[in-house]
């Protein structure tokens, strides 16, 4: 057959001759734009969807590292580089920074329980149950919520036992001192918060006896001094507002859910956003610093150090 | 009964008293962490005050430092590359904590059914231990806010330029121990306390005592005023304010006598406001209160300094 198609001759083989020669052009085309095209996949840091998402060229010099740090959204927290002892495990602990990624897992895991909670008195303790018994993992979600946020008060307070002996709250970070102090308390607020939500007895008997207290403000409460005198009742104290009723019932369920779940969280995270910020305005991580001695103390206080100087004042 | 060694266990495993028992060996091991730094840098910094010359010199640090080192490292990885091994630290141990208690979950929320002992969460025990020596409004309302305005007011007090950034007792005396009382003894220990030694009734069960819920406590405690024979509610009244206000004065008189201790101390007080002062120093009287309280309820038996119509203290 194929001497009969060659034998025909003349112009009515020209079109499959031109078939077939584009046909061959084009398997080359391929070819070499897949050469290419694989050959761009061995670096893929040189490909244009690389680039656009890190817009910074993959290599190592100390411009490419400091500029990897800079230009994304999360590392940028970071300086670009930071005192060379301060990276060692024995001056920060590491605690702030577990802390936080504790809070990112409490988010996490916390977000996946709602999925299967309800803040009622009907359904909230059957949740827990279904959770422990038929969703996939159930149990092993809710303990890991529960274990972090233990562990998260456990490294908070260690936090401040460093930040506290290494005298990192002396100027010019007492501010950051303070907002760690709400941090703290906040911290606490969201455990507590949550502890009443399987609505069993632990969690019932534990902000009974926490909420109890508050009757006892004062002036604000129905058992705190001045209390009575200025017209405090069980139905109208700061306990009323805490619980939404008179006792630990479905209102204080929804109340805690929503402080916990919604409120707190929100707090938190604007105070983290300045928290850290503010360590990275007042000049980075205190230490390891270089010692002073007694005798170079300077005799007056005089004025304060201006704390911080934006880009483009002098 | 003694030796009840189950009765400690079924305490200490208790998921929920993890934390609290992490903590007694977290936090003497942090303590030591920072006491081996300590008295490194105390030895430097002792080197340095005999030496003025190499004092001029020295780079100050206790870690290594060579002429041509950069002071400073790209956080990328040097810094980085430590947050995700210690996220991946932290991981490991939650999944493995995770893994192995579960959760606690006790019967449905039943107002009716008292828990015995009815326990708040472990990290406010340390305030409902408080509750035994002061009223609810003290223990519950009062102490919480002096702690957390205490904490705040800290760096405004401590004029002390020493010992910013890097680790030291021999700079910062004072500063430490009045630190480390609050944490440890008032803070982790009332915490512990509350955990593992009160049973039923909030009693006071050694470790390994048997809870004992029929256990009856024949506490007789006394009002201060009745110790000196004052019947009369309105002079009872008026002598437990004075007492109050006297031991203000007293406790005040010894912070300041406390304060101003050594040429260093007094130094550093020179430096303070009066204002700074006096709320240091109201700080510490009222800091100090608990232990003499407690001191009061275990040595004397005694309930109320001060009683009045409207509160107790
Ligand atoms: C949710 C709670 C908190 C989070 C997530 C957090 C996080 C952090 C992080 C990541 C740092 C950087 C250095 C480090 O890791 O040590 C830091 C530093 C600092 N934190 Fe916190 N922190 C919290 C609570 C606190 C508390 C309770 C205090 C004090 C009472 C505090 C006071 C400070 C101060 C003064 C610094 C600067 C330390 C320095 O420059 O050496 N923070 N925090």
């Amino acid at each position: 057959m194929p001497e009969e198609n060659g034998g025909n001759g003349g112009k009515k083989t020209g079109l499959l001759d031109k078939i077939q020669g584009d046909a061959k052009a084009l398997k080359q085309v391929v070819q070499d734009k897949a050469k290419a095209d694989l050959q761009t996949y061995k670096e893929p840091e040189k490909t244009q969807v690389f680039r656009s998402i890190f817009r910074v060229s993959h290599d190592d010099t100390p411009r490419s590292r400091a500029l990897s740090v800079l230009t994304n959204v999360f590392f940028h927290l970071h300086p670009a580089k930071v005192n060379r002892d301060a990276v060692r495990y024995s001056f920060t602990w590491g605690m702030g920074g577990i802390t936080f990624y504790l809070f990112i897992v409490l988010t996490f895991t916390g977000v996946m329980l709602m999925f299967y909670y309800h803040p009622t008195k009907v359904q909230a303790y059957r949740d827990i149950l279904y959770l422990h018994h038929d969703v996939p993992f159930g149990q092993l979600l809710r303990n890991m919520h529960r274990w972090a946020a233990h562990m998260m008060i456990m490294t908070v307070w260690l936090h401040t036992l460093r930040v506290f002996l290494s005298g990192s709250y002396k100027k010019p970070r007492e501010f950051n001192w303070c907002v760690g102090v709400i941090l703290m308390v906040l911290t606490l607020l969201l455990s507590f918060t949550g502890y009443l939500l399987p609505d069993d007895q632990l969690g019932f008997w534990a902000v009974t006896v926490g909420t109890n207290m508050a009757r006892a403000t004062p002036l604000l409460g129905h058992e705190g001094p001045g209390g009575p005198q200025l017209g405090m009742t069980p139905f109208n104290d700061v306990r009323f507002a805490l619980l939404g009723g008179s006792i630990v019932d479905a209102n204080a369920l929804l109340r805690a859910y929503i402080w916990h779940c919604i409120a707190i969280p929100l707090i938190a995270s604007i105070f983290m956003g300045v928290h850290f910020w503010r360590v990275r305005k007042d000049g980075g991580i205190s230490g390891p610093a270089p010692v002073m001695l007694e005798s170079e103390i300077k005799e007056e206080k005089g004025p304060r150090p201006v704390i911080m100087k934006p880009s483009g004042i002098r | 009964m003694w030796g009840d060694w189950h009765q400690l266990w079924e305490i200490m495993s208790t998921p929920d008293n993890v934390p609290i028992v992490a903590m007694l060996f977290l936090v003497p091991f942090y303590l030591w962490y920072w006491h081996r730094q300590a008295v490194a840098t105390d030895g430097l910094i002792t080197q340095l005050e005999a030496d003025p010359a190499l004092a001029k010199t020295h780079h100050r640090k206790v870690f290594p430092w060579k002429q041509g080192w950069d002071r400073e490292v790209h956080t990328w990885p040097y810094l980085m590359r430590v947050e995700f091994l210690a996220a991946i630290i932290i991981t490991v141990i939650l999944m493995i904590w995770a893994i192995t208690l579960n959760a606690p979950l006790e019967e449905p929320a039943n107002p009716n059914l008292t828990m015995n002992p009815a326990k708040a969460p472990w990290y406010f025990l340390g305030l409902q231990e408080m509750l035994v020596y002061f009223d609810p409004w003290i223990a519950g309302v009062i102490m919480p806010t002096i702690i957390i305005v205490g904490l705040m007011v800290i760096p405004y007090i401590d004029e002390n330029p020493l010992g910013n950034g890097y680790y030291t007792y021999k700079q910062r005396k004072f500063a430490i121990w009045t630190y480390l009382i609050g944490y440890v003894f008032l803070w982790m220990v009332m915490i512990a306390i509350g955990t593992i030694i009160r049973g039923p009734g909030w009693g006071w069960f050694w470790p390994t005592q048997t809870w004992d819920h029929n256990r009856l406590v024949f506490e007789v405690n006394r009002d201060l005023h009745t110790l000196f024979g004052i019947h009369n509610r309105l002079i009872a009244g008026i002598f437990g304010g004075v007492v109050v206000l006297l031991y203000f004065v007293v406790a005040g008189y010894c912070v300041h006598l406390i304060c101003t201790a050594n040429s260093f101390t007094r130094k550093i007080y020179k430096r303070m406001s009066l204002f700074q002062i006096v709320t240091m120093n109201l700080l510490l009287v009222l800091m100090i209160s608990l232990p003499v309280k407690i001191a009061l309820r275990l040595l004397l038996r005694i309930k109320y300094v001060w009683v009045t119509p409207w509160f107790n203290v």
